[in-house]
């Protein structure tokens, strides 16, 4: 951590990053647009848990950090390999396009 | 001997499995000596019990054997138990005795019949039943055989089930019965709710004996009652007899067995085993009394006016029934029972003398269309006339005795009186007449059968007609068992049965005494034995006066007959209708049963429950038709859904718990 720069600009920058993703996620229309823009929310939350950590001495932010990248990458093959096959079947990534389950 | 009792009933059970799962592929000669040999080995076991009661004093002839614990619940125990006394031995030996020769007769009467295996597995299932109902000792096993002989009427009767009337016929024994076995159930249920009441929950006969006391007289009359509304249901008794002459499509040998071996007896036997109760009860007897000689009577003039010779027979055991209930109902427990055997006897023989002449008529029922067979099938004859005689009491016969007993019982006993004797002698004058205008009708005169019927007549061979001489020779020797004291006998078969009826009756006298105060006059008079040589005599007059009347009517002036129906049309028809009971029956219950059954199908059913249902279904859909909006398939829009909740979420916790 730097020295001088206090905890609540941490939240305020991870709040943005967290906002900019959410906003990507539901106007966006592209799915791999879509998938980074989850990634960065990640991030985000990645971020409140470092800095709060920090802030109070503990490591179960780092804990909590280390298992959200490795669900992160995971889910990044995983959704990744979906969307090859939805390309392949479709030719598009298009979530407009996609919505077969509706009710 | 106590150790092999349950054999008795068990050996038609055999016999039932063995033709019930390997007839259909046994010859037919096995499979009949299969069925005659399990009816034979339990009469023979029948009658060894017999011999070793003879050996033993009156009060020690009783085996009583528990089998198997059927239910137990708490402090009640259904056993699946088995209890000979004096009064079930009786039923026993008539059972398997007569039983046994209806077998044999059927034997020769269905051996052309493609369902000669199942008509001797029911037939044997039939005989089980009955035996576990008189073997019973208590009134749940005795319930079971009381359903098992009415589920073999069913299928006996319904025997040529591809005949509408035969399986219409079936249908109606079985529903009528149930109606009957409804009270019979009601009754069991009071009967041990009451004796409950006490700490005391058996249905076990010999504790029900000795606990009898504590059920007050209203219960009791309300029990015997609804027992009484069984017995009528198996006995055919008014207003449940409708099914019996109906019975009549099974094969003739089932009507035999039927009439005289098992199911119609139950309801006598019933009353007479649970007779503790019904002497507590005077209004039940006198219930039972009354309901015994109506039916007596009405029966009798219906058999007057029929044309088929076995409804004139189904008729005349509807009349005989009556008579054993008059019996029972007047106290003379062993008068009942006795004329229950010898009515065995006599009924037996003439069924299956009836089913002899039907087999030389080629089918033939209606006595119109016969005549003149007297030297044509003379066995069947000589049979025939023993057996008439026997009914109508003609002194020596067997019929005589027991009826003059139950005839003298009600005019001396308690609750008895000179009104049921009158109407008793009348019927037992139209017993005569019928009896005699169907023996003239169908063997003397001109024969008036078609050429080619005629051409066939034929007597039947030696297993059907040994059978019926066994019985003729029965129904003229079996009444002498009975002679009574008057006539220099000593009643043996009273005496037989005192062990069970005897001690009970003496204790219950004085208690009918204040309902019926004209006991004590009737007993005096009772021991004056003037009265009753004068009151047997004005029946034998009686009953000779029917026999005569019926030999004038049909063999002397057989126009007479003819001239008495033109003259009195009106009435001939309402009797040869049966009075229209059926008919009222139909348009009363049946119809009323029909416009409750439509309105349960229309208006509960599917207006209700259907509606019920199909409201729940259409609710459902119109919900689910709602939600389904939501459901766009749009990620994106779900996304957004759930940033609002989050968003919604958090600003409520804010808003209200932050501060």
């Amino acid at each position: 951590m730097l020295h001088g720069v206090p905890t609540s600009f941490y939240f305020a920058l991870s709040g943005a990053l967290f906002t900019i993703g959410a906003i990507g996620v539901i106007t966006r229309r592209n799915a791999i647009v879509v998938f980074m823009c989850i990634e960065l929310m990640l991030n985000g939350v990645n971020l409140t848990f470092i800095a709060a950590g920090n802030m109070l001495g503990s490591v179960d932010g780092m804990i909590f950090v280390f298992f959200i990248m490795t669900v992160a990458a995971a889910e990044a093959a995983i959704g990744l390999a979906i969307f090859v096959l939805l390309f392949r079947l479709r030719g598009s990534v298009n979530l407009d396009e996609i919505h077969l389950l509706k009710g | 001997m106590a150790d092999y009792i349950w054999l008795i009933p068990a050996m038609p059970a055999v016999g039932f499995l063995i033709n019930g799962f390997l007839g259909w592929k046994l010859p037919k000669g096995v499979v009949s000596f299969v069925a005659c040999l399990a009816l034979f080995i339990s009469f023979v076991v029948s009658a060894a019990v017999f011999i070793e009661f003879l050996k033993l004093a009156p009060d020690a002839r009783l085996f009583e054997k528990n089998v198997y614990d059927w239910i137990v619940s708490g402090d009640f125990t259904a056993k699946v138990g088995f209890r000979v006394d004096a009064l079930s031995i009786v039923m026993c030996l008539i059972v398997t005795g007569v039983g046994f020769l209806i077998h044999v007769y059927s034997v020769g009467y269905m051996h052309d019949d493609e369902g000669f295996a199942r008509y001797f597995t029911y037939l044997n299932l039939f005989v089980f039943m009955m035996l576990i109902l008189v073997t019973a000792n208590n009134m749940l096993l005795m319930f079971v055989g009381w359903e098992g002989v009415g589920l073999c009427s069913y299928l006996l009767i319904g025997f040529w089930y591809k005949k509408d009337s035969a399986a219409n016929a079936g249908k109606k024994a079985f529903i009528v019965n149930r109606i009957g076995d409804f009270g019979f159930l009601l009754g069991i249920f009071l009967l041990w709710t009451t004796l409950g009441a006490h700490g005391v929950s058996t249905l076990d006969f010999g504790l029900l004996q000795k606990n009898a006391h504590l059920i007050t007289g209203c219960a009791a009359t309300l029990i015997t009652l609804l027992f009484f509304v069984g017995a009528t249901g198996k006995s055919a008794q008014i207003p449940l007899y409708v099914w019996l002459p109906d019975a009549m499509e099974g094969p003739t040998p089932v009507s035999s067995l039927i009439h005289a071996a098992t199911m119609v007896t139950a309801g006598v036997y019933m009353i007479a085993r649970l007779n503790f109760l019904y002497v507590m009860a005077p209004t039940t007897m006198f219930v039972v009394t009354l309901i015994g000689v109506v039916t007596a009577l009405f029966a009798a003039t219906i058999g007057c006016a029929q044309y088929d010779i076995k409804r004139v027979l189904a008729y005349s055991t509807v009349s005989q029934l009556g008579y054993m209930f008059v019996g029972v109902g007047s106290g003379a427990f062993a008068a009942g029972i006795f004329h229950l055997m010898t009515h065995a006897f006599f009924k037996g023989l003439l069924f299956l003398a009836a089913g002899s002449v039907m087999h030389a008529m080629s089918g033939e029922l209606d006595m119109r269309k016969m005549g003149g067979l007297k030297n044509r099938i003379p066995v069947t004859y000589w049979t025939f006339l023993a057996g008439c005689i026997a009914i109508a009491g003609v002194p020596g016969f067997s019929g005589f005795f027991s009826k003059d007993e139950i005839m003298w019982k009600v005019f001396a006993n308690y609750g008895g009186s000179l009104f049921f004797w009158i109407i008793g002698a009348v019927t037992a004058g139209l017993t005569a007449f019928y009896m005699f205008r169907m023996f003239f009708t169908t063997f003397h005169g001109d024969c008036r059968a078609t050429d080619e019927v005629k051409h066939h007549i034929h007597e039947s061979p030696k297993v059907m007609t040994i059978p019926l001489m066994v019985l003729a020779v029965l129904s003229v020797v079996g009444g002498w068992v009975g002679i009574p004291r008057i006539l220099g006998g000593s009643n043996h078969f009273e005496r037989w049965l005192e062990p069970v009826f005897g001690p009970e009756r003496e204790a219950a006298a004085p208690a009918l005494n204040i309902v019926t105060p004209a006991f004590a006059e009737n007993a005096a008079q009772a021991h004056a034995s003037s009265a009753e040589g004068l009151l047997m005599a004005a029946a034998v007059i009686i009953a000779l006066a029917g026999i005569f009347v019926a030999y004038y009517f049909y063999v002397r002036r057989p126009d007479i007959p003819g001239k008495f129906v033109a003259a009195l049309p009106g009435v001939f028809r309402t009797v040869n209708n049966k009075y229209y009971v059926d008919e009222l029956y139909q348009a009363t219950f049946v119809r009323g049963l029909f416009v409750l059954g439509r309105f349960c199908k229309r208006v509960v059913d599917e207006t209700l429950i259907d509606g019920t249902i199909n409201g729940v279904a259409w609710l459902l859909r119109v919900v689910g038709g709602l939600i389904r909006l939501f459901q766009s398939g749009y990620v994106q829009g779900y996304a957004f859904a759930l940033l609002l909740g989050a968003i919604l979420a958090l600003g409520y916790l804010i808003i209200r718990v932050v501060p």
